[in-house]
């Protein structure tokens, strides 16, 4: 009977549900809701490029520039506009489709390590762009960002965001998992082990590669966009290189095709760094190091080693 | 016979850095027939095969799939026109389950409006359910129903060549491409591979095979086209290919030949 739940595909997303409902009982202070809505919205944009990456199979060194654009919408639009922050939310996100779209086309006609590069290479373009265009940006210092208000509720305190992005993250997760198990993302899963058979099967490639791109593109924007309005200030590392190498590490230590895997590699790249803090001069070291253990140890990812192996100790 | 229901080849032939690779290939494939491709290695079969299903673009000659012209049409919107495909070395999406395997083969007949998708809408879910029993049906049909929930990644050779036809099945071909299907299989799984290729044909579907294994062939075939070195040598039913002096000593050699007696 219980298999029968487990089982089902929305398992895991009533998991991350109650997961972030029952949280709150072990969080000691303001501090640490900061750090879980942190979790929260890297594992939204986490699961937007394991679409990407852990189902179609297509790597994406530019995740963070999407991240970038759907943040400097809520960062701009607000004070040059005077429409409210929310709506800049869905700006963004319509941006980051139309921009993901465009370039999309052409450059996912690439594959493995060239499709890596121009991914790279577009993420460091807009880098550059949100970078240098000071006037608006404000440069590397970054600007300041409105607070986001939502039916008369200003969003403010560690906690607020904490429920926010919490939701971001749930909705995401299922919204995620209805793709994976519709003729979409069959279709896409298909693409990532045979081309050549899912085009004899009647799958458009092309069409659902972008497809991919595009979702990724929107779970990017969004979690920028959160990501922003929490910290109230804005630089460019929000779309920098380092940014989306972190997603990538994401995706691929919680375990690729594996939406909680997701999250779960969020934790460890948002948790890890504060808690080796005490370790002062050698934290990236030790970072690093557990990183590398992880791939030796988890190469499939946390998530579906460990689920293999439950299953294989279960039967 | 009308043009509306014909695999119609004319002329086909395409070059690589300036080698003919195949060349003048004609040939009309019927409904409810097995249309076999033989030669020997090198002879440009999986070639004219990779023309005829839109991998390759031809450089000479014209492909048509119910009157209408198909040359070099995207494999997919082949595939939706009703021609799909098996391959030689296994094209399996090795990830899925089987079942997914065969669900991925409706795909042309599944509503494609992602937005649906995305929030599985009633639609969605009723139509999800209407190609798992479609996909169940043809692994049951094809004798993999065992498999169904197994990843096709662990599943034995022999039934994975097999997954791909139901696969190829499921998109409901009127013309079905199989590129060796028995290749790499024991004789009891080449036995179960012929039944199957014998119930498509029985079903009303035209079969284009190329296959090496010339007992198969010989057994199975209503007529048989023999290419070499990228031209076509000979076509006619396998009595006609058996007794055809030059095809035996050319192309068969001399153990083909009394293989090809034999069976």
């Amino acid at each position: 009977m219980m298999g029968k739940y487990l089982n089902h595909p929305l398992a895991p997303v009533v998991g991350l549900a109650a997961l972030v409902a029952v949280l709150p009982l072990v969080l000691p202070s303001a501090y640490y809701y900061r750090i879980a809505a942190l979790v929260f919205i890297s594992g939204l944009s986490a699961i937007g490029l394991n679409l990407l990456m852990g189902y179609a199979g297509q790597v994406s060194l530019g995740q963070a520039g999407f991240m970038g654009i759907g943040a400097y919408s809520v960062a701009l639009g607000p004070s040059a506009t005077g429409l409210p922050v929310w709506l800049w939310i869905g700006v963004g996100t319509v941006l980051s489709a139309t921009v993901a779209f465009l370039v999309g086309r052409p450059i996912l006609k690439l594959r493995g390590h060239y499709l890596a590069v121009a991914t790279l290479g577009f993420g460091i373009l807009l880098f550059m762009v949100f970078t240098n265009e000071n006037q608006w940006t404000g440069g590397p210092d970054g600007m300041p960002v409105q607070r986001l208000e939502l039916f008369g509720w200003r969003v403010r305190t560690g906690v607020e965001w904490y429920w926010v992005s919490g939701a971001l993250m749930v909705v995401g997760a299922w919204v995620a998992t209805n793709l994976i198990e519709s003729p979409t993302g069959r279709a896409i899963r298909a693409i990532h082990d045979s081309e050549v058979a899912a085009r004899s099967a009647g799958v458009d490639v092309a069409r659902l590669k972008l497809v991919a791109f595009v979702l990724a593109a929107v779970y990017g924007s969004v979690a920028g966009s959160a990501y922003a309005l929490l910290n109230g200030h804005l630089t460019p590392d929000v779309s920098g290189f380092i940014k989306s190498v972190e997603l990538v590490t994401m995706v691929v230590i919680g375990g690729m095709g594996s939406i909680v895997g997701s999250v779960v590699g969020a934790a460890v790249l948002t948790v890890l760094p504060q808690a080796l803090t005490v370790f002062h001069d050698y934290e990236h070291a030790i970072l690093g190091l557990m990183i590398m253990l992880f791939m030796i140890f988890l190469r499939e990812g946390i998530v579906p080693t460990l689920r293999r192996r439950l299953a294989g100790g279960g039967a | 016979m009308t043009a509306a229901n014909l695999l119609k080849v004319e002329g086909l032939g395409i070059s690589f850095g300036g080698l003919r690779a195949v060349y003048g290939v004609s040939f009309e494939a019927h409904p409810r027939e097995i249309f076999t491709i033989i030669g020997p290695n090198g002879a440009g079969k999986t070639t004219l095969f990779n023309m005829v299903s839109g991998v390759y673009t031809p450089s000479a000659g014209k492909v048509y799939l119910g009157g209408t012209d198909v040359t070099a049409l995207a494999p997919h919107k082949l595939s939706r026109m009703g021609m799909s495909r098996t391959y030689q070395n296994l094209q399996v999406f090795f990830r899925l389950t089987a079942l997914e395997n065969v669900m991925v083969g409706r795909h042309r007949h599944e509503n494609a409006n992602v937005l649906a998708h995305l929030f599985t809408l009633p639609v969605v879910a009723r139509q999800n359910r209407e190609t798992r029993d479609i996909a169940h049906g043809l692994l049951k049909r094809i004798g993999l129903e065992k498999y169904a929930e197994t990843s096709a990644g662990s599943m034995p050779y022999g039934a994975l060549k097999r997954l791909e036809i139901a696969r190829a099945l499921a998109t409901e071909p009127r013309f079905l491409l199989l590129d060796e299907p028995a290749a790499g299989c024991n004789p009891v799984e080449t036995n179960e591979v012929e039944e199957t290729i014998r119930q498509i044909a029985g079903d009303g579907v035209g079969v284009v095979l190329v296959e090496h294994d010339m007992k198969l062939v010989m057994k199975i075939s209503d007529r048989i086209l023999v290419l070499d070195q990228g031209r076509m040598l000979a076509e006619g039913d396998p009595k006609a290919i058996r007794t055809n002096e030059s095809v035996m000593r050319a192309y068969l050699g001399d153990h083909g030949a009394r293989e090809a007696a034999r069976a």
